[in-house]
């Protein structure tokens, strides 16, 4: 595969990628033109006696639970057992500024997938007469096998045309939203102008580097983006805007939502429509309109943009498709007591969402969400879910509340200070809540004892100049 | 713990899918029809459906009688027609390529034009439409717009996007990173609290622009080329307390509930009269929303896009004076800051009392400010007036 022409620097030497995995990691096979160049953690949770299998030419280093244990020695109880939770171990020991967190659920974002599939169409096309206005539906599902013969075949199954004839379907509503992949072509076929970049790791990287404006909510969404800039009105004082210390991705396909929604649609993908005309599977059509661009419509509500989650205001942050500047927000980025032997599960995220949130707004860093998409392909058991949440839904009720009121002393103007003062405050206002947040708040200092201990340079949460509030 | 699906239940699932491109559901036995009304997945369908206005009569016995009035109803958002004013602002004299090119979506809707007091000409509108004429009062400005045509030639209805924004709810209290949960194909997220789900009433619908995009006369200037051709498919709700600049191009709003926030009070000395000589929609922009925030309305901002045509210089425009933008950066921190008293119920307490902080903090420094509140003031007066006729 061409690597893709790119203004953004890859940053080799400066970002790890972490993995917690309890399985195979053969889909590192499917990353591996994205993720070869880097460094990755890979925290085994799970059956320590167990080998995990990664395929050949990665650069590793890998840590099972005997390892976190004898790294940690007493302070690892604060390393969840048998929930992702224990990514934020590999953070903890990443020597790096960024970090990529990436779940062993995701396959491929659309463009990796797309790519495949034009290799194909692409090679019939350039030898034959480019026929304008034509569409090919490609079911986006069946690209998990990798096997292209295996979309016709679905498609000739299903009657509607296959994505080699190109017929015209009427089947299709007629506010498709379209993507246009633009570097995308210029990989294959044509030239493109703008090059604009779909690679998610490349993406997470442009956000992070560049700033954020959370004091002023900019109608255009990301001023530093090519292509768009800071809207009339929008105050010149601000914008320079605050470095950016978080990146939060989405995903199309299977949303991330939370069980009592996925009980009630348990078909919803994340699209422009209520049900996919087929709803197992995720469409998207092509159009070949002239030599230099292919469009391709899709179901699938792709929404080209980042933005900043303005100061004050708080998200669900998901640790799917998340990155972030170590050396900015770091110490922040603990996920809780999960899984093996805790009330709670699949609020690791969360948690640490809110406690960054926090502490971003105090130290005047940015937090940025939207691009770059996954494909997100494995929905999981809602029922499982139900029973790991449902504390969680009932508690959030009170987290929330506490989180939007609570503020942090200005003297504290490092990272670790405001995670300490906020382990005091969840002790004194949540502990009365449940017995859980008192045993969290003591897990929040040991983490941050063991973060220092392994990060002794000090470097880690170094304020930027002049940010602090 | 599920059976496996039933041809029974295939079916259903494929009729409602279908649902609403059926006119007539007496030959639907009603063993089915409780099926598809009563059972819980199709419980939210149901509560759409009767909303709707479709059903004739819900009994409660058990047994329901439908008769479904207008399919087509059955995926639109209930606002009537009568209930929409489309405000538009004449700069220019003929408006007759302007309003054809939007009648297929004006049509339906009472106008209401407004002719700009300088503009000595008769207007000229082509015939059709249901309007009145005003040649005095402020207005907002919509002249120089036209619909954005998406990738088939077909014309987007920004009108529909924007009353679907203001009848749907908004979210400000927290952060959905769907966007708008109430979009069809998505939701809330994982994590976000259900005690917020049900939302509040949106205010103010904050649309965008293709092509020229609204910038200020330095950006355009630097980059006279630069055309916004990035189609963001999202509405999203304005977090609360968060600022956000306000292009009087391209908005609605809930006249009921803060109607009299939409007032471009603040005139700069040297006004122009393209669109980046003013800052009076920025004001009104940043008082509708420390309005909105205190009432607990929504703001929502995103779709619809408009396309919008080139017009004027900006190198021209950046030698007149352009002390808005510097006079901008001393207010927002005032209006970050503000903040109303419990007793401001309405929309009308509320500007009056933006008003007198203004007085009070910018008026003295600067006259501008003052006239700006003085001006506030009166509309609030002569709002209560019209209104009470």
């Amino acid at each position: 595969m061409a690597a893709s022409r790119s203004s953004t620097p890859v940053l080799k030497d400066e970002l790890d990628i972490v993995i917690p995995t309890i399985r195979n990691l053969d889909f590192l096979e499917m990353w591996r033109p994205f993720f070869q160049p880097y460094h990755l953690i890979i925290v085994q949770d799970g059956d320590p006696s167990k080998t995990i299998k990664v395929p050949d030419g990665f650069d590793y280093e890998l840590y099972n639970r005997i390892d976190i244990n004898r790294i940690l020695g007493p302070k690892a109880n604060c390393i969840s057992f048998k929930d992702s939770a224990c990514r934020c171990f590999g953070y903890m020991v990443s020597k790096k500024k960024l970090t990529r967190d990436s779940l062993e659920c995701l396959i491929a974002i659309v463009p990796i997938d797309l790519q495949y599939v034009f290799v194909d169409m692409i090679g019939n096309f350039a030898c034959k007469t480019m026929n304008l206005g034509k569409y090919f539906i490609v079911d986006l599902t069946s690209l998990q096998s990798k096997d292209p013969t295996h979309a016709d075949a679905l498609c000739s199954a299903n009657k509607y045309p296959s994505n080699r004839k190109g017929l015209l379907s009427p089947l299709f509503p007629k506010n498709w939203f379209r993507i246009f992949i633009e570097s995308f072509i210029d990989m294959q076929v044509a030239k493109d102008p703008s090059g604009k970049e779909i690679n998610a790791l490349e993406q997470h990287i442009k956000n992070l580097l560049s700033p954020s404006t959370p004091f002023f909510f900019n109608t255009l969404y990301d001023p530093y983006c090519e292509g768009t800039d800071f809207v009339r009105g929008y105050p010149f004082s601000l914008r320079e805007g605050v470095p950016t210390a978080v990146s939060h991705g989405l995903w199309l396909n299977i949303p991330d939502y939370d069980a009592p929604t996925q009980l009630v649609k348990p078909r919803e993908r994340n699209t422009r429509y209520e049900q996919a005309l087929y709803p197992n599977s995720t469409f998207a059509a092509f159009s070949v309109q002239d030599t230099d661009h292919i469009y391709i419509y899709s179901f699938l509500r792709y929404v080209d943009a980042v933005m900043t989650v303005p100061k004050g205001t708080l998200f669900p942050m998901c640790g799917m498709n998340l990155a972030f500047d170590r050396e900015l927000i770091g110490p922040a980025m603990y996920f809780g007591l999960m899984g093996d032997g805790q009330p709670i599960g699949r609020y690791d995220d969360m948690w640490a969402g809110w406690c960054t949130k926090v502490i971003c707004d105090h130290l005047g860093l940015g937090v940025k969400t939207g691009l770059p998409y996954i494909w997100h392909s494995k929905a999981s058991n809602p029922f499982v879910n139900l029973k790991k949440e449902y504390k969680g839904i009932y508690w959030q009720e009170e987290l929330i509340p506490f989180f939007q009121s609570v503020t942090i002393p200005k003297d504290c103007t490092t990272v670790q200070k405001c995670y300490i003062e906020l382990s005091k405050q969840v002790k004194a206002k949540l502990g009365k809540v449940d017995d859980y947040f008192n045993k969290l708040a003591d897990a929040m200092v040991t983490w941050i004892d063991a973060w220092d201990e392994l990060n002794p340079s000090g470097s880690s949460g170094k304020l930027p100049n002049g940010a602090a509030k | 713990m599920r059976n496996p699906p039933t041809l029974l239940s295939l079916a259903i699932d494929s009729a409602v899918i279908n649902f609403c491109r059926i006119s007539d559901l007496s030959f639907v036995p009603e063993h089915i029809l409780l099926e598809l009304f009563v059972g819980k997945v199709f419980l939210r369908f149901f509560i759409k459906v009767v909303q709707s206005d479709c059903i004739r009569d819900v009994t409660a016995t058990g047994t329901i009688e439908v008769e479904i009035v207008n399919p087509e109803r059955m995926s639109q958002v209930i606002i009537k027609d009568d209930e929409v004013d489309i405000v538009i602002g004449a700069l220019q004299s003929d408006l007759t390529s302007f309003m054809e090119a939007w009648r297929p979506m004006f049509s339906r809707f009472h106008l209401i034009i407004v002719k700009d007091p300088d503009l000595k000409e008769e207007l000229k509108i082509p015939g059709g439409f249901n309007l009145n004429l005003y040649t005095k009062s402020d207005m907002d400005k919509v002249v120089g717009l036209s619909s954005t045509k998406d990738s088939k030639g077909e014309l987007t209805d920004a009108v529909a996007q924007h009353i679907t924004n203001l009848t749907t709810p908004a979210t400000p209290f927290f952060f959905n990173t769907l966007y708008d949960p109430f979009s069809e194909g998505t939701d809330f997220v994982r994590g976000y609290p259900f005690s917020l789900r049900s939302g509040v009433e949106c205010g103010l619908s904050c649309g965008l622009w293709l092509n020229l995009a609204d910038y200020d006369a330095p950006t355009q200037a630097l980059k006279p080329s630069a055309r916004n051709s990035r189609y963001v498919d999202a509405v999203l709700t304005v977090p609360a307390r968060a600022m956000l600049p306000l292009s009087g191009i391209n908005i609605a709003f809930n006249n009921e509930l803060i109607g009299p926030a939409l007032l471009p009070a603040f005139r700069l000395a040297k006004e122009g009269k393209f669109r980046w000589e003013t800052v009076e929609d920025i004001w009104t922009g940043m008082c509708a929303k420390v309005v909105c925030d205190h009432l607990r309305l929504g703001v929502k901002s995103g779709l619809p896009y408009v396309w919008r045509q080139e017009r004027g210089s900006a190198v021209e425009s950046l030698k007149k004076e352009w002390e808005g933008v510097q006079l901008m950066e001393e207010v927002v921190p005032f209006f970050q800051s503000v903040r109303l008293s419990e007793a401001a119920v309405t929309a009308e307490d509320c500007v009056a009392e933006i008003a007198a902080s203004v007085t009070e903090q910018l008026g003295r420094a600067n006259p501008m400010f003052a006239r700006a509140a003085e001006i506030m003031v009166e509309w609030i007066k002569l709002w209560k007036q019209v209104r009470s006729q």
